[in-house]
């Protein structure tokens, strides 16, 4: 029991960082119907980003609570920076000049621009992993059995605790602001939306930048979690994330968050009582199930053929 | 409208132009050029160096790129939006009696190409690979271009393909010309099995639901150790030999038997000869299946699902048709690769492989034949001659490795070419039945497909 | 008269809470034109759909008779089932041509099944066997036929999308019309049409009533249409039949009166 305490937390946390990489798809996805294959490697670059930017402000785990905070908030907001700086540009120069042609285009630029940031990191940076010592450690115990300890590091609270900060506020802005009400008016129909004098391209530039930012976040929080990135993480986390996206329903921001949720717990508990070596297949496996019985997605609105 | 005007008073604003693309570019670039963080090796970590010189190169070269593009390619502001005309290659190509005389000469150049003074087996091995994606290519192009399902698993069939042939003629013994059809078998009914659950599915769930197939069967090879030997893959498979001559120095090799001198030159050359002889029957099945009922419906599945529906068209059987047809030439290739590497791992099964066939077929366009070989050659040869870049050594120092920039130029090429052709070198089709005379079909009426 | 060639019983269909047709019942004959006419939103399209096995019904029957009296029914079976087994045939509201393939490859397409069977599911069509080519050569003769009926032989080599509306309606029919159907169903097929054209259309229907042995269905807006050409018209208003029976009866049923033109309240 205690056992499956531990890994319910650790699933927790990691879905929590798939949901973040799922809301910056979905919110595409939903914009501009594309599936923005270079997303994961954005994620990527936010990782190595923050890696860096921790490295030159020099925070270790020494530093004073109030400073180390502070300097992680700092960390937090350049990286976010830089990877909406890398999210405007990709959409400007690689999608932009696509969008209304043949629709297979983009996809391919996506997977091109996702081979170019690879390898454009891996040449700068070096391929080997890069390790960073902790700096947020300690954590509580919650539970005490005669056999397993279940904790809860001050970590994972943060990651939990940070992502569903994250997820009211863009909740709130996609529901209640101007800029979420263009967005929506382009998802449901982009020609009536310029029409009526919404700045259809600012608003694709918006979703994207936020997306970034989002990713950037999620690379961070991956950083400081497992304290080891490489220039490949953004592979295998944006295909999880992605679908995360589709199992929660594509377009749907609390379905991106469930949807994470619920590949991050598949995984930890698949590797935790089966086999760690399979626990990919378990968490594909799983969305083919869920979109031959639930074509939607968890939150999606079911989509009724037209004829 | 001379060219004069145009350009002198609008040089300022060209130049803010490239500035403001500069200050973004050095955003950029100042945390992944600008910095490098470089284990130190002991318990501490990381330490960072600065690269300043690096990143002003980096800057300034987008600078000139910018500028460059403002000069001379960008459209300007005075100018009519030119027609968009077809590059005279597509047109070439696309045109009924030239693509007609294009394909034979083409196939006389693969054949005497062996023979010609530069090719040594470097040359060789490339034009092995080269017909190999054509192959490929065109075995996804009976999904992708024909049928109009988006399918990023591909890999998944070669695989099976290439892992098929490794276990039967390991375990079994079994020959090269008995596994090859076995291999498409198994492969075709991958392609059902993984088809009959998921083609009901709306276009893009289908490109993630194939993908994740891809990743599922590289992650089993990778882990099956006892039946695939996981991540050391399998080795010492059975080479293919000539009617059963064996390519070796024994009495009874091929070339004591023929009264030739040995040579492992002839063995490169038979796999040649092999994966052209596939490649040719690949082409006159993919070309020949296109004109039957079946093809026609794969277009039309395409074009609109519903009307097929309501021509009483079975569309679930016909999707079937295409991905298992198509898994099927990906299960040829496959175990063709077995046989010439002699030796599989899940390595070469990755994602990276699904995009490039992928890319080569949209590159291609997505119904011509030919456009599949022109895109094959310049993405698999142009990613070869990015081999070349020693000279690269000078800048970065000599710790640089040259095959990350080859994959990163890869990346970026693939970007671009997409943009000078977003539908493909030839993107019109041929009809495939007529009444007077055969037109092209010009891409604008063309569908894209829902998948 | 005669057995109907379609009986429609108790149809009905909802969405949600929405019932877009509330127990419809009628009948088609065979070499009749029936017209199913209504304001917006009555419910024709989605009967229709339901006919042509798009939608499934949420209840009622729908039985179609072949002359050997075998029956059908299609609220049981799949759509494309419907078309290939119990040959009904359809057009399309908003056309749904295959535009980027020829009017001949268009109209080779609806004869689907019979040439897969020609072919022997492909394996003799790829040694072309003698059977198959005939079969392709007579595929062929059949859609030049219909393309000299509706008049677009002339453009049989062009994709299908480059046709101005009209043909392309002409050409919707001539296509549903190659899948050799015994009912023939029509979605608005003057909607877009000038009034050339749309006589052109009306002697095409009326040409395929007496010469071809089909029941044709249609669903109209333009009520000049329909009075010329149906023998057969029902009304439907929110989802129910208002009325039923010839041009001259409908036209003077106080209730059809009343649906289009509304109570007077201006």
């Amino acid at each position: 029991m205690n056992y499956f305490i531990q890994q319910l937390i650790n699933g927790l946390t990691l879905g929590s960082i798939y949901g973040l990489i799922a809301i910056g798809y979905t919110m595409v996805y939903g914009i501009i119907g594309m599936i923005n294959f270079a997303h994961g490697d954005v994620f990527m670059v936010g990782a190595f980003v923050s890696l860096i930017t921790v490295i030159v402000f020099g925070i270790t785990g020494t530093t004073s609570i109030a400073l180390g905070i502070g300097a992680l908030i700092l960390v937090a907001a350049i990286s976010m920076i830089i990877a909406g700086i890398y999210g405007w540009t990709i959409e400007r120069l690689a999608y932009r000049p696509l969008r209304g042609s043949f629709r297979l285009a983009p996809l391919i630029t996506a997977i091109g621009v996702s081979i170019f940031l690879q390898n454009f990191v891996q040449a700068t940076q070096g391929a080997r992993v890069k390790p960073l010592n902790a700096i947020i450690s300690g954590g509580f115990t919650i539970l005490e059995g005669n056999d397993f300890v279940v904790r809860i590091t001050y970590m994972q609270i943060l990651i939990v605790v940070l992502t569903f900060l994250l997820m009211s506020g863009f909740t709130y802005l996609i529901s209640k602001t101007p800029l979420g009400r263009a967005q929506r008016a382009c998802e449901q129909d982009m020609k009536m939306a310029m029409l009526l004098g919404i700045d259809v391209n600012t608003t694709i530039s918006t979703t994207f930048v936020i997306g970034a930012a989002l990713a950037a976040v999620a690379g961070l929080m991956y950083l400081l979690y497992y304290g080891v990135i490489d220039f490949y993480i953004g592979f295998s986390a944006g295909i999880k994330a992605f679908t995360a996206a589709v199992l929660g329903g594509v377009g749907s921001l609390p379905g991106a968050m469930l949807g994470g949720l619920v590949i991050g717990l598949i995984e930890v508990f698949f590797a935790a009582y089966f086999s760690s070596e399979y626990k990919d297949v378990a968490a594909f496996s799983m969305l083919i199930v869920v979109l031959i019985f639930m074509p939607q997605g968890l939150l999606g609105r079911p989509e009724i053929e037209k004829v | 409208m001379s060219l004069h005007d145009q350009t002198s008073p609008s040089l300022l604003p060209m130049i803010k132009r490239s500035v403001i693309a500069t200050i973004i570019a050095f955003f950029l670039f100042l945390p992944t050029l600008g910095l490098k963080t470089t284990a130190s090796g002991g318990v501490d970590g990381l330490f960072l160096t600065y690269r300043w010189l690096l990143l002003g190169i980096g800057c300034g070269f987008i600078f000139v790129i910018r500028m460059a593009y403002e000069l001379f390619w960008a459209p300007k502001d005075g100018d009519q939006k030119p027609a968009k005309t077809q590059s005279a290659l597509a047109k070439t190509l696309g045109s009924a009696k030239i693509a007609k005389s294009v394909g034979p000469l083409l196939l006389a150049f693969a054949i005497v190409f062996p023979f010609l003074p530069f090719s040594d087996r470097y040359i060789l091995d490339l034009g092995i690979l080269i017909i190999t994606y054509v192959m490929l290519g065109w075995g996804l192009q009976i999904v992708v271009g024909l049928a109009g399902l988006l399918d990023l698993g591909y890999v998944a069939f070669y695989a099976v393909g290439a892992y098929s042939y490794a276990l039967l003629s390991i375990h079994f013994g079994f020959g090269f010309w008995m596994c090859l059809p076995l291999a498409g078998l198994l492969a075709a009914t991958w392609g059902i099995v993984l088809g009959f659950p998921v083609l009901r599915l709306r276009g893009d769930y289908l490109a993630i639901v194939t993908l994740a197939f891809g990743e599922i069967i590289r992650v089993i090879l990778l882990n099956w150790r006892g039946f695939t030997g996981g991540s050391n893959g399998l080795s010492s498979i059975p080479r293919p030999s000539f009617f059963g001559l064996p390519f070796n120095q024994e009495p009874g090799g091929f070339a004591a038997t023929f009264g030739l001198e040995y040579s492992s030159m002839q063995r490169i050359v038979f796999l040649y000869f092999l994966i052209l002889a596939l490649a040719v029957f690949t082409f006159f099945v993919t070309a020949r299946l296109r004109r039957l009922p079946i093809g026609r419906a794969w277009e039309a599945l395409r074009e609109d699902e519903i009307a097929c529906r309501s021509l009483g068209i079975n569309t679930v059987n016909t999707k079937l048709s295409a991905f298992a047809i198509g898994a099927m030439f990906g299960g040829f290739a496959g175990s063709f690769f077995a046989a010439k590497q002699a030796f599989v791992s899940p390595e070469s099964f990755n994602f990276m492989e699904s995009a490039t066939i992928l890319a080569i077929v949209v590159l291609g366009g997505m119904s011509s034949q030919l456009g599949v070989v022109f895109s094959a050659i310049a993405m698999v040869g142009g990613v070869e001659l990015l081999r070349q870049l020693q000279f690269l050594k000078v800048i970065f120092g000599n710790d640089f490795d040259p095959s990350q920039l080859r994959l990163l130029l890869f990346g970026l090429a693939m970007v671009l070419m997409m943009l000078w052709r977003p539908r493909g070198l030839v993107s019109t089709r041929m009809p495939t039945v007529f009444l007077k005379d055969k037109k092209t079909v010009s891409a604008a009426m063309i569908s894209q497909g829902r998948g | 008269m005669s057995q109907p060639l379609l009986t429609v019983n108790n149809l009905t269909m909802r969405f949600g809470g929405l019932t877009a047709v509330d127990s419809v019942t009628f009948d088609v004959y065979r070499n009749h034109i029936t017209a199913v006419i209504g304001p917006n939103g009555a419910g024709k399209t989605t009967a229709f759909n339901c006919i042509t096995g798009f939608y499934k019904p949420t209840d009622g029957q729908i039985v179609l008779r072949h002359k050997d009296d075998k029956e059908f029914k299609l609220e049981e079976m799949e759509d494309f089932r419907i078309s290939q087994h119990a040959k009904v045939a359809r057009t399309f509201q908003n056309i749904r041509l295959f535009g980027g393939m020829t009017v001949l490859e268009n109209l080779m397409i609806a004869q689907h099944n019979h040439l897969m069977k020609a072919s022997a599911y492909t394996i003799g069509g790829i040694f072309n066997t003698p059977s198959y080519q005939r079969a392709q050569e007579a595929a062929k003769k059949k859609a030049l036929s219909w393309m000299d009926r509706v008049g677009i032989t002339d453009r049989a080599d062009d994709p299908a999308a480059a046709l101005p509306y009209g043909a392309q309606r002409k050409l919707e029919i001539a296509r549903a019309m190659c899948t050799d159907p015994v009912l023939l169903c029509l979605d608005e097929p003057a909607a877009g049409l000038n009034p050339k054209e749309s006589e052109e259309l009306n002697a095409l229907l009326r040409s395929i009533r007496d010469h071809d042995d089909v029941g044709i269905l249609l669903i109209e807006h333009d009520m000049s249409v329909v009075m010329e050409i149906s023998d057969h018209i029902i009304v439907l208003d929110y989802g129910r039949k208002i009325s039923d029976g010839t041009a001259t009866e409908v036209r003077n049923d106080p209730a059809v009166i009343k649906a289009y033109l509304g109570v007077v309240e201006e």
